[in-house]
């Protein structure tokens, strides 16, 4: 159980979590602990399950053993009711944006403060613009999410997930796909938020430079553990073989270039 | 054989399943409908996508079906004197079956099949899971006005159906082919039951627009997120609708005039 001091010191506790997908092992018996008010990034190859491990930490999937505390509560332990309450205090900006794409940007942003508040609609205008402000999309509040770009997309979404004033926010992927200009906006932004809000951030990216630059604290993932954590210095200077791969983009390292195969020579004559 | 038997209790688990997954979203569904009257401008949307943009086709294929009916039933009718009979011979078959029948199909084909794809694409670019993160459920915000929506809408074409399709009778068998206006007319009024032949018909065009709606939201929601699945959810909700509609058609007219 998290004690008090824990529970001041890290908004997401994670304990013993394993979870699979049929037989295969996403997760084997991993523990991490996120700290209020910094960033922390969660990353690994493609494929080691980090969007698994924020849908988990979103409720939106349970695990088969361990503990996922957010702020106190037992996620996987919560009535519907409290787990949609804990909601409304984590954000979550999806790879896609997933913006609601039968309404326009400002209609969006206004969506979570329609649902979950009974603000006058002058209010819920102040708002969303201050919103559309912090992420310089003011201008862009009458255009339909089919008419942005994908960072434009992603910069809404970021908006509208901090429209109810959240905790937290996990970012998922947000740097795949951008160019630098985006990717620079989306950078400066996630930092600026988390400091100017007091936010906690959640960053599961495969992007290493990029995240490496804003992040206070990364966790590395492979095949359901955790090869190696401590801060982008820490890492940069590990003796892992594995996280030095992984930091440097080597194409063969510990993680082969090979997918396993019979030997290459037998193979090709095999066939004789 | 053992392969055989095999993949025989696969898909019967598999429909099974899908089954308890139907039921179950249909109960979540309909509990979601109380949150759905104190905000009438969801469902006000909702009518009118899936209502109100399918009273074209319902309109024409009902002018025509009506044409048809008019000029067979005349051939026939003619041929024993009674062409007088012509206007209760259209009205009972519009209202009996043509109306909730056909009218559902097309329904099915014209509404079904885009709530399919709306929401199955909604699930793929991950607009359902968001929602869910924004702590709100997606059921009770996206599939239950559109459920109430399609269940109102049905009846409603239905009854236009039936009555686009009663002057479309009328525009052929005593515009074109000479009927007496005045007989056409008093034979219908005679001759059609309010509680045996509307009442059922409603009925019928109710249950209709029920399991459409149903089948169409469920397929959407359970698809697989991709294209691919997309469409093949699209495809199985016509199919599917064009099934039960048939099927229960039977059955409900057997409960309804047989003497079992």
């Amino acid at each position: 159980m998290a004690n008090s001091e824990s529970l001041e010191k890290n908004i997401v506790s994670i304990k013993n979590l394993s979870f699979s997908r049929g037989s295969r092992k996403i997760f084997d018996d991993i523990s991490l602990n996120i700290e209020r008010g910094k960033v922390t990034a969660i990353m690994g190859p493609s494929g080691t399950g980090k969007t698994t491990l924020l849908k988990l930490i979103g409720g939106q999937l349970s695990p088969d053993h361990g503990q996922i505390h957010v702020d106190g509560q037992n996620v996987h332990r919560l009535k519907s009711k409290d787990l949609f309450n804990l909601r409304k205090r984590m954000g979550m900006l999806f790879q896609s944006g997933a913006l609601l794409t039968d309404m326009n940007v400002f209609d969006n942003v206004a969506f979570p403060l329609r649902e979950h508040t009974h603000l006058p609609e002058s209010m819920i205008r102040t708002l969303v613009l201050m919103k559309l402000h912090a992420v310089g999309l003011r201008g862009a509040r009458n255009l339909m999410p089919s008419e942005l770009s994908g960072g434009m997309a992603r910069r809404v979404a970021l908006a509208r997930a901090i429209a109810l004033d959240p905790l937290m926010i996990m970012y998922d992927e947000p740097f795949t796909g951008q160019d630098p200009i985006s990717m620079g906006a989306l950078v400066h932004l996630i930092k600026s938020l988390n400091v100017a809000l007091g936010l906690t951030s959640i960053i599961v990216s495969h992007d290493v430079q990029e995240t490496a630059a804003i992040a206070d604290y990364i966790y590395v993932l492979s095949e359901g553990k955790i090869v190696g954590q401590g801060t982008p210095q820490q890492l940069a200077d590990s003796d892992s073989e594995w996280v030095q791969q992984f930091m440097n983009g080597n194409a063969d390292g510990p993680v082969p270039f090979q997918y396993p195969a019979p030997d290459y020579l037998d193979d090709l004559l095999a066939s004789h | 054989m053992f392969e055989f038997l095999e993949n025989l209790g696969k898909a019967t688990r598999s429909n099974f399943a899908k089954l308890g997954r139907s039921t179950l979203f249909l109960g979540h569904t309909l509990s979601g409908i109380s949150d759905v009257i104190p905000r009438p401008n969801l469902l006000i949307k909702q009518i009118y996508s899936v209502g109100v943009l399918s009273f074209l086709i319902i309109t024409i294929s009902g002018l025509f079906v009506g044409m048809v009916l008019g000029l067979q039933g005349f051939y026939t009718l003619s041929d024993f004197g009674a062409e007088e009979s012509l206007g209760v011979m259209v009205a009972a078959s519009l209202v009996r079956e043509l109306g909730p029948v056909v009218s559902a199909l097309l329904f099915a084909g014209r509404a079904g099949s885009a709530l399919t794809a709306e929401i199955g694409l909604m699930k793929a670019t991950e607009q359902l899971s968001g929602m869910e993160m924004m702590a709100v459920d997606p059921v009770k915000r996206i599939i239950s006005p559109r459920f109430l929506a399609g269940f109102i809408s049905t009846p409603l074409l239905a009854a236009l159906f039936s009555a686009v399709g009663v002057i479309g009778g009328h525009l052929v068998g005593v515009g074109m082919l000479g009927v007496d206006d005045g007989a056409f007319w008093a034979q219908m009024q005679a001759n059609i039951d309010f509680q045996q032949d509307i009442i059922n018909g409603v009925i019928k065009s109710i249950v209709f627009g029920f399991v459409v709606s149903w089948i169409a939201l469920f397929e959407g929601y359970d698809a697989i997120p991709t294209a691919e699945g997309v469409s093949r959810a699209t495809t199985r909700t016509v199919v599917n609708s064009a099934f039960s509609i048939l099927g229960l058609d039977f059955i409900l007219t057997a409960l309804m005039f047989g003497d079992m």
